[in-house]
């Protein structure tokens, strides 16, 4: 009798201390909120419509632009070679690829100090923000994507030489290793943030220049001597050029190369959970 | 016995004092070259010492403190802003954690620090029903089965469909407290989220939250409104400076609460500076407006002078005086044209206004002044007067406190037997 009450009174559901262990990360407590990350990514995609006048076609006009902007500077007037693909798809299809991660990098990076008003009066796991941030990304990835899709129609229809194959099954392989290395990266700086806020400016600036060490706007072909193991080290190199692969139909490079990045993204986003757990406790008191 | 669904074990939390990072990457390298070089702090204040010297002090938000709450209690948790409530709420509430000690809960614990978190001024009032519920911690299906009667109780029905950019500030409060209002936790800790809203809903909320209590859930409630910790708490922990100092019955905490907030009062001198042509700077009770005394008793004759400094000559001058309870319910008010029947003109210097009251028939507590000088064409100043009026007599009325009301009058009963039958 005595230990039976005794054990009922040890029956807490919720102990409150002062550090978790490293390695309790609370994933099935993420789980059970699974409601909140869809509504977060609902929320980011209806205000963003709502908020916008064009709304939707900004999808269409940022890569068009951006691409039209690569095309004239980097293939007319510096004459980088694109493996002989037309230029404009060539770019198009290395900024929709790109934008899409380091659009989930820069995001999920201010995750902390975005978010300090709604994580200093309510408790939910903090991974629901950058989790729900990638997912958004995906949207606004599968729009450009269309935009992709329609130019390389388009082109393929006038008689250009771009041949799309099977490869393009491991699109979604790609988007996982994309989304991982952007969240991994991501809660990883945005932990750091909480001491450190210019690390901010850091990362949307070291993600541009992250865009030229991979082969975005020219291709792997075209980089020999000193540099190329660097390229070649770069996680995102095999995503970028096995898109292109699949879609346009010319890449340097076997996409078996994936499960590099695939080894690189995992051991990232080891990193960054183990981080952000440590430091969401008590980012509080300092944000 | 009832069970304890909240047990607070030596909880402490410190905070560290002095600048420990610079709070930028750039900037604790540049501190640290500095030092390197034997340079000063580049950071440090002109006038302050490094910062190093004041490493490692902490301040103590928290000390030690230890409570057990059974299941279906209404504990109210009071004490002066800086006592440590509001650091021990976003413990409980998970939003930063404690330095030692352990809390330990059962069931579902929601926590309000406010209303409203997370809603989205684009989205509607629908969408953000469901949007504040997730956050909330209710899922979907929850969220489905109350979203009428959530509705029902903010009374926006009209406007659900607009985006709550759109919304007053009062809907938008009621929509929100509406949302968590409709919680059902094992456990909901609240903090001063009902400082909001007008009266009645104010009243609404809190009868909302009595039900919560009564239906076997357990409150912990955090507020300044004495008035509302009396109606639905049956136990008060008064804290200091980090600790526990009672821990009991809600009339003995509040007493021990006001001759607590006494203890500050001696030295109090009003530092208001007018600025306008004229206003107020200090009152007291008696009839010497520097005589800084702030108790009356009740049913005795009271006089209040407050002191008016007048800068530039005014015409046509007037005053007001208005007397609110701590739950900011208007009790009474005036102006002095009703009682002159004229307007004023004053010339510049000080002046004593004196309010005379043969008898105050108003419960012991504080009670929140407001003075105003105005001409008949603009006002010059409005006062929420410091420090409150307290009467400090007991009531004699042996009535449960739901039953005190808010006047104390003297009556006398007569029993006349009629002799018909």
């Amino acid at each position: 009798m005595t230990t039976d009450l005794k054990a009922m009174e040890e029956n807490w559901s919720l102990v409150i201390r002062p550090q978790r262990a490293w390695w309790d990360l609370r994933l099935g407590e993420l789980w059970r909120y699974r409601d909140l990350v869809w509504l977060f990514v609902w929320r980011d995609f209806v205000a963003y419509y709502k908020q916008t006048v064009l709304g939707p076609l900004w999808y269409l006009i940022q890569p068009i632009m951006t691409t039209g902007v690569f095309t004239i500077i980097f293939g007319n007037i510096a004459q980088l070679s694109t493996d002989g693909l037309p230029p404009f798809l060539f770019y198009l299809a290395g900024n929709t690829v790109w934008t899409y991660f380091s659009a989930s990098l820069t995001s999920t990076s201010s995750t902390f100090t975005s978010n300090a008003g709604l994580f200093g009066k309510v408790y939910f796991p903090r991974l629901v923000i950058p989790l729900s941030i990638v997912i958004s990304q995906i949207i606004s990835f599968g729009l450009r994507f269309l935009v992709f899709l329609g130019f390389l129609i388009y082109f393929m229809s006038a008689g250009s030489d771009v041949r799309p194959n099977w490869w393009i099954l491991i699109l979604p392989f790609q988007l996982v290793i994309m989304a991982g290395l952007g969240l991994g990266l991501g809660i990883i700086v945005s932990s750091l943030t909480t001491k450190y806020r210019d690390l901010q400016q850091l990362v949307a600036f070291g993600a541009q220049l992250l865009m030229y060490g991979t082969p975005v706007i020219y291709p792997l072909s075209s980089i020999t001597g000193g540099w190329r193991w660097l390229i070649l080290a770069n996680p995102m190199t095999p995503v970028v050029e096995s898109f292109r692969l699949a879609f346009l139909g010319t890449s340097a490079m076997s996409p078996v190369y994936l499960l590099y990045s695939l080894g690189f993204t995992f051991v990232v986003l080891l990193i960054g959970v183990l981080i952000f757990n440590r430091v969401e406790n008590n980012f509080m008191d300092t944000v | 016995m009832s069970d304890t669904v909240i047990s607070v074990e030596r909880l402490s939390k410190t905070y560290q004092l002095g600048v420990i990072g610079t709070g930028t990457f750039f900037g604790d390298v540049n501190r640290w070259w500095a030092k390197k070089l034997g340079k000063p702090d580049p950071y440090a204040k002109i006038g302050e010492k490094d910062h190093g010297n004041r490493m490692g002090e902490t301040i103590h938000a928290l000390r030690d403190v230890s409570f057990k709450v059974p299941q279906g209690e209404a504990l109210g948790i009071i004490g002066r802003n800086g006592a440590g409530k509001s650091t021990l709420l976003k413990i409980l509430s998970r939003v930063t954690a404690p330095t030692s000690g352990a809390v330990k809960t059962k069931g579902r614990v929601a926590s309000l620090l406010e209303v409203g978190t997370g809603f989205h001024p684009e989205l509607t009032g629908r969408e953000n029903i469901y949007l504040n519920g997730a956050i909330l911690g209710m899922s979907r299906v929850e969220v489905n089965q109350k979203f009428d009667e959530i509705v029902d109780f903010s009374g926006v029905e009209k406007f659900i469909d607009t985006p709550v950019k759109r919304y007053s500030s009062g809907m938008y409060v009621r929509l929100a407290f509406s949302v968590a209002a409709h919680l059902e936790p094992d456990i909901l800790v609240v903090d001063e989220v009902l400082a909001v809203g007008d009266l009645e809903f104010q009243n609404k909320c809190l009868g909302r939250m009595g039900e919560v209590s009564q239906g076997g859930r357990t409150v912990l409630f955090v507020s300044h409104n004495m008035g509302a910790i009396s109606r639905f708490c049956s136990r008060v922990i008064l804290m200091q400076k980090g600790e526990i100092l009672v821990d009991g019955p809600t009339r003995n905490v509040i007493d021990a609460y006001h001759e607590n907030i006494q203890g500050r009062r001696e030295v109090v001198e009003s530092d208001r500076v007018v600025t306008t042509p004229m206003g107020f700077v200090r009152w007291s009770v008696g009839e010497d407006s520097g005589g800084m005394s702030y108790q009356t008793q009740s049913l005795k004759p009271l006089t209040m002078t407050f002191r008016l400094f007048v800068n530039e000559p005014v015409r046509q001058a007037h005053f007001g005086l208005a007397i609110y309870s701590t739950d900011g319910q208007l009790i009474w008010a005036m102006k002095t044209a009703d009682t002159y029947k004229e307007y004023l003109d004053f010339d510049t210097g000080a002046y004593d206004i004196q309010f005379m009251f043969p008898s105050l028939p108003l419960r012991e507590g504080n009670y929140f002044l407001k003075v105003s000088a105005n001409t008949r064409l603009k006002q010059y100043d409005v006062w929420d007067v410091e420090p409150a009026l307290e009467i400090v007599t007991k009531t004699d009325s042996v009535l449960p406190n739901r039953w005190q009301g808010v006047v104390n009058m003297p009556c006398e009963v007569n029993i006349l037997p009629t002799g018909e039958k």
